[in-house]
């Protein structure tokens, strides 16, 4: 809501300066986005008058002037089409500045001399109208400084009101905030009902009233449209954001901003047969003021006549019902909309306007007559016209109700943590326009009026004394409450220890967006659809993850083409998957790594990180974590087939690590070796309270062993095998050799094992530890077609 | 006997010119070993007379140990020279950078919602967590933003379904948690949102702190307390914070809270908005079956990104989610 500084000190005028007066309805409530002067900077500006126009002799477009200054009459040269004798025009004499710092100097026009300049709105920073000179009213004193005569020490003040408080969308709401803050009494204008001097009254017939509980309308004949709007309106329309249009159109307007009832103004004739207020019809369509023409939906309350529909209510008119300067007879609306009926239509029809904005917040529904009343007057003034009886029609079932609230002295205090005294309270909500009903025991019967319909329960009540005390002047105290320890598994470990491990190893986090571009996750998920956005942002954050990985190797695209040839990054959120109806949103662990190992430095090489380096920090993060996963040879469709692992735990699956897919890597335009890992944070966090064990007072045995074994057997089903026949006194089993070579054999490797065995109570002797290493070796040879190597 | 004077002074100068252990050690083998020239010495007694013998072996003993004390006394002078020259050529450049690993780093949201949850979780608050992808009902309903409601509009939000859609707040995660659980709750719960907005001062997911507490007798005055702790706290200084009237549908009464950010040239304090702030409003309790006369409660809400932008002095928002190495690792 925009409005003019001066505008509402007509109405209330306190003793602050314009950024206090600022200040003052910020921290009421009504939070000041920003001001604006209503004019440039400029002096030696006055109210001039052209005496006389003569065509400039060596120019066609040029003419040459005497104008008026209030004292002298000089020549000066002008271009404007419409400079006319008799004309009132701000005159920037020699001397002036202009906005812009533009000096004003005589000069000679292609020979003719000129002193001064006759100006536009633009060249005055009034508006961005240059299409001719600024005409002043014929009454504007010559000579007057055009700064005093337009009162132009005023700023357009912003106010952005939260969607509640429709009632501060005019100029009387915002003075009633004021009149409350600084205890003044508010000045408005008197409004006297118009007498009818005819009997010509609007046919109104209202078939939804739900959608439109009361309207109210009036013929204003014979009326003079060619009559422009006086400057004083045009200018405080300008002021609060509103360009003229023209003296319907501008009053409506006005009425509007004053007091905060949209209204609207038909041509009489373009009114067949009379009013219907009802919800549109399927297949009606409407051309709107703004020349769109729009397909009406069903659920529309509009404004009709007996043959089709002239506005859609509360939001915009017709076109072709709409008042021009040819227009004789008028036929005036004022109505209360139901706000939940209004409510997304315009936004539906891609519009914003002025009415809209009020009907949804909810409009005084007692408005209307007063409203009528100062249109009408207003609308006489400025076109004449013969004015008929209102025509009301209201359904007292549909309006809204009027509202008694009980406020509780006790809940006041409980609130806000402070006894406000009774007398305080009184007069904040008296001032507010709240009225008491009657005193009770414990408090007040409050009676809402109908301009704030936002208070509906004794919270508002107690939010408006709060607001009005000022929440700053109330005091400040700690809460006081049950402190009781709450459970926590010392087996589950915090996602913050995950994060700080993968830190400590070298990987920077990364946050990336939860939607991804579809083609991305269709390389690195593809067996998995994605859950697709109805209105993304852009098509390529259109469709929820349905893997962190799409996020993750599009950053290091990001990276790679900004120079940064090692990256670590990893990721914790949620994945998004449908699992039937419903939606699985599973929080991940997921990370990338591409580059050396190591950072480079002298000692440090350059070896670019592989497969077991990822897998020794997983490894390292499961010891942390307490949990056993085993990897499995795997294949997934974005990882490289042979160089992939399926993470299980207890036979459930975990995640994956791998390395990425030459050809989604190529897809990706990507460089270098990527590893990636996917881990499902829920089965992960959970692990072991340690458990002690008695630590054996003997010897542990270490037995070495070098097989030669088929290069397809997997470490996995040799370590399998030797537990299994190595006996439960096996502590562990290591592999401290793995070797391929031409000596070997085509398809065999090496694999040198160590096994340790201990008994915890005795001394393990050498025969049983031969005979469990000699079943071990059996074993692997038949099972496993292992051959010892001598 | 002459001869032992003599025997102790070449071993005297031998002992003195040996100059590695090896040497020095077949020098006491040649003085004083079994076959050593001192200890043969020993055997000239036998030709004495029994008066002789003592004093004689006394001065063959003598003998013995001053040469054996020159051999230690080298001895140590080698071994103390020997250790010198292995530390020097055992010297390093300390300087040269370390072996190993590079640390990584924390994503500023993150660092900056760590602290906020540790600050909360000192004072009594549990951390909640809750689905990204809302229902209606969740993310507006039962906060009090009906179908209709004008706030709805400012929300901009990314939809799947006319009843599902993105969260856009994290509220709803308020709701699951009372609807879960019975009074009092003293929550936060911090997470991923999203609007369906993008230019230079908004992302269309950024990341939000909401917070509830709800005792049975609590008031504004708390919540005053608690933010302004808070933020001083967070800021690690005792700035000015102030309280202005807003409108959240699910807060009467409802604050926006502004902190002290620098001065205006006239000395006046420049005021920032930095939270959002009020006290349960009684439908929300309605609708997780908590008596709002029972039990009242406040709620709060930040937006992290801002919280980090000025704390880090970040000046573009979309720099959060661009990843760049270059720009995360100022964040170890």
């Amino acid at each position: 809501m925009k409005f003019s500084e001066q505008w509402l000190r007509e109405w209330v005028n306190p003793a602050l300066n314009t950024q206090e007066l600022m200040d003052q309805i910020t921290m009421a409530g009504l939070e000041v986005d920003g001001f604006e002067p209503v004019a440039g900077q400029f002096s030696g500006v006055v109210v001039g008058e052209v005496i006389s126009v003569e065509p400039h002799p060596d120019a066609d477009k040029l003419r040459v002037c005497q104008v008026s200054n209030g004292q002298d009459t000089v020549q000066v040269v002008c271009g404007a089409p419409n400079v006319r004798d008799g004309l009132k025009v701000p005159f920037a004499v020699v001397g002036a500045v202009l906005p812009g710092d533009f000096r004003i100097k005589k000069a000679k026009l292609r020979g003719q001399p000129s002193e001064g300049m006759l100006c536009a709105e633009s060249e005055l920073g009034l508006s961005d109208n240059h299409d001719g000179l600024m005409e002043l009213p014929a009454d504007a004193p010559t000579g007057q400084d055009l700064a005093d005569y337009l009162k132009l020490n005023d700023v357009t003040i912003d106010v952005d009101l939260t969607p509640n408080r429709a009632d501060c969308l005019s100029i009387k709401g915002i003075a009633r905030e004021v009149g409350v803050l600084n205890s003044m009494v508010v000045e408005e204008p008197e409004i006297e009902p118009v007498g009818a001097v005819h009997s010509e009254v609007p046919d109104i017939a209202v078939k939804a009233p739900a959608g439109c509980p009361r309207y109210l309308g009036r013929v204003l004949r014979n009326v003079n449209l060619q009559a422009e709007s006086p400057l004083w309106m045009q200018e405080k329309l300008r002021r609060s954001g509103i360009r003229s249009i023209d003296a319907a159109v501008d009053v409506t307007n006005y009425v509007m901003l004053e007091l905060g009832q949209p209204m609207h103004a038909f041509d009489r004739d373009e009114i067949k047969g009379g009013i219907v207020v009802r919800m549109a019809e399927q297949g009606e369509k409407l051309v709107l003021l703004d020349g769109q023409e729009v397909d009406l939906t069903t659920g529309t309350l509009i404004i009709a006549d007996h043959e089709k529909p002239v506005a859609i209510a509360g939001v915009m008119g017709g076109e072709h019902s709409g008042v021009s300067t040819k227009t004789r007879d008028l036929v005036l609306e004022s109505a209360y909309f139901d706000p939940i009926t209004l409510a997304g239509k315009a936004r539906h029809y891609g519009l914003h306007t002025d009415a809209s904005h009020r009907f949804e917040r909810g409009v005084d529904y007692q408005l209307a007559r007063d409203a009528m009343e100062r249109c009408t007057a207003l609308l006489m003034d400025i076109v004449g016209g013969e004015p008929g009886e209102i025509v009301e029609v209201s359904s007292d079932e549909h309006l809204p109700e009027d509202r008694t609230i009980d406020l509780r002295e006790q809940r006041v205090a409980d609130v806000l943590g402070l006894a406000i005294d009774r007398t305080t309270v009184e007069e904040i909500l008296t001032r507010l326009g709240l009225h008491i009903d009657k005193l009770l025991k414990d408090g007040w019967c409050v009676h809402v009026p109908t301009f704030r319909p936002d208070i509906s329960i004794e919270e508002d009540l107690i939010e408006e004394i709060g607001r009005i005390y000022g929440y700053n002047n109330l005091p400040v105290t700690e809460p006081v409450g049950s402190l009781g320890l709450r459970p926590e598994e010392e087996a589950v470990r915090p996602v913050s220890a995950i994060q700080n491990y993968f830190v400590a190893c070298g990987y920077q986090e990364a946050v990336t967006y939860s939607f991804v571009d579809p083609k991305v996750q269709q390389l690195v998920d593809p067996e998995r659809e994605g859950i697709e956005l109805a209105n993304p942002i852009s098509s390529d954050l259109s469709v929820m993850r349905t893997s962190l990985w799409s996020g993750l190797l599009k950053t290091v695209a990001h990276n790679q083409n900004r120079q940064q040839p090692r990256i670590r990054l990893f990721e914790t959120g949620l994945r998004f998957v449908k699992d039937g109806d419903a939606i699985d949103q599973q929080p991940m662990l997921a990370g990338v790594v591409v580059g050396s190992q190591l950072p480079e430095n002298w000692v440090n090489g350059r070896r670019a990180a592989d497969f077991f380096d990822v897998k020794g920090e997983l490894e390292s993060l499961f010891g942390l974590l307490g949990i056993e996963i085993q990897f499995l040879a795997s294949q997934h469709p974005a990882l490289h087939p042979g160089q992939t692992a399926e993470l299980m735990r207890d036979g459930e699956h975990v995640g994956w690590v791998g390395t990425l897919h030459p050809q989604v890597q190529k897809n990706l335009e990507l460089n270098g070796t990527i590893l990636m890992f996917e881990l499902s944070l829920n089965s992960i966090v959970s692990g072991y309270v340690p458990n002690f064990k008695e630590i054996s007072k003997f010897p542990e045995v270490r037995r070495d062993l070098a097989i030669i074994i088929g290069s397809d057997v997997a470490f996995a089903d040799v370590e399998r095998v030797a537990r299994k026949h190595a006996g439960e006194r096996l502590t562990a089993l290591r592999a401290f050799d793995v070797y391929e070579g031409e000596s070997l054999g085509e398809g065999n490797r090496s694999l040198a094992l160590s096994l340790f065995w201990q008994h915890p109570d005795r001394t393990l002797n050498e025969e049983e530890v031969h005979s469990l290493f000699n079943g071990v070796i059996d074993a692997l040879k038949e099972e496993l077609g292992a051959t010892l190597r001598s | 006997m002459e001869n032992l004077e003599q025997l102790v002074q070449d071993g005297l100068a031998a002992v003195e010119s040996a100059d590695s252990l090896q040497a020095l050690d077949q020098i006491r083998v040649e003085y004083l070993g079994k076959k050593g020239v001192i200890t043969q010495q020993a055997k000239t007694l036998g030709k004495l007379s029994a008066e002789e013998r003592p004093a004689a072996g006394q001065k063959i003993n003598e003998a013995k140990g001053q040469v054996e004390q020159a051999i230690n006394a080298r001895r140590s002078d080698l071994e103390r020279a020997a250790i010198e020259q292995k530390l020097a050529s055992e010297s390093i450049d300390v300087t040269l950078p370390g072996r190993g690993q590079d640390l990584g780093g924390l994503h500023p949201v993150t660092r900056t919602l760590q602290r906020i949850e540790q600050f909360f979780s000192r004072a009594g608050y549990t951390v909640e967590q809750g689905p990204e992808i809302e229902d209606d009902y969740h993310n507006f309903e039962a906060l009090n933003i009906p179908g209709h409601h004008p706030a709805r509009a400012m929300h901009d939000t990314f939809y799947f379904n006319p009843g599902t859609l993105l969260r856009t707040h994290t509220s709803p995660v308020q709701i699951r948690t009372m609807e879960a659980g019975k009074p009092p709750f003293r929550m936060i719960c911090p997470g991923r949102v999203y609007r369906c907005d993008s230019d230079m001062t908004h992302t269309p997911m950024f990341h939000q702190v909401e917070g509830l507490l709800v005792e049975k007798d609590v008031s504004f005055a708390d919540l005053k307390s608690t933010v302004e702790e808070f933020l001083r706290v967070f800021f690690e200084r005792d700035l000015e914070v102030r309280f202005r009237p807003s409108y959240f549908p699910f807060t009467e009464p409802s604050a926006e809270v502004d902190i002290e950010w620098g001065r205006e040239a006239d000395g006046s304090i420049k005021w920032l908005e930095v939270m959002g702030c009020g006290m349960v409003h009684p439908k929300v309790f309605e609708h997780c079956g908590i008596d709002a006369e029972e039990y009242r409660g406040f709620a709060f809400g930040l937006g992290v990104e801002r919280l980090a932008m000025l704390r880090y002095g970040v000046n573009d928002l979309r720099m959060f989610f661009e990843n760049d190495l270059r720009f995360l690792r100022q964040f170890r």
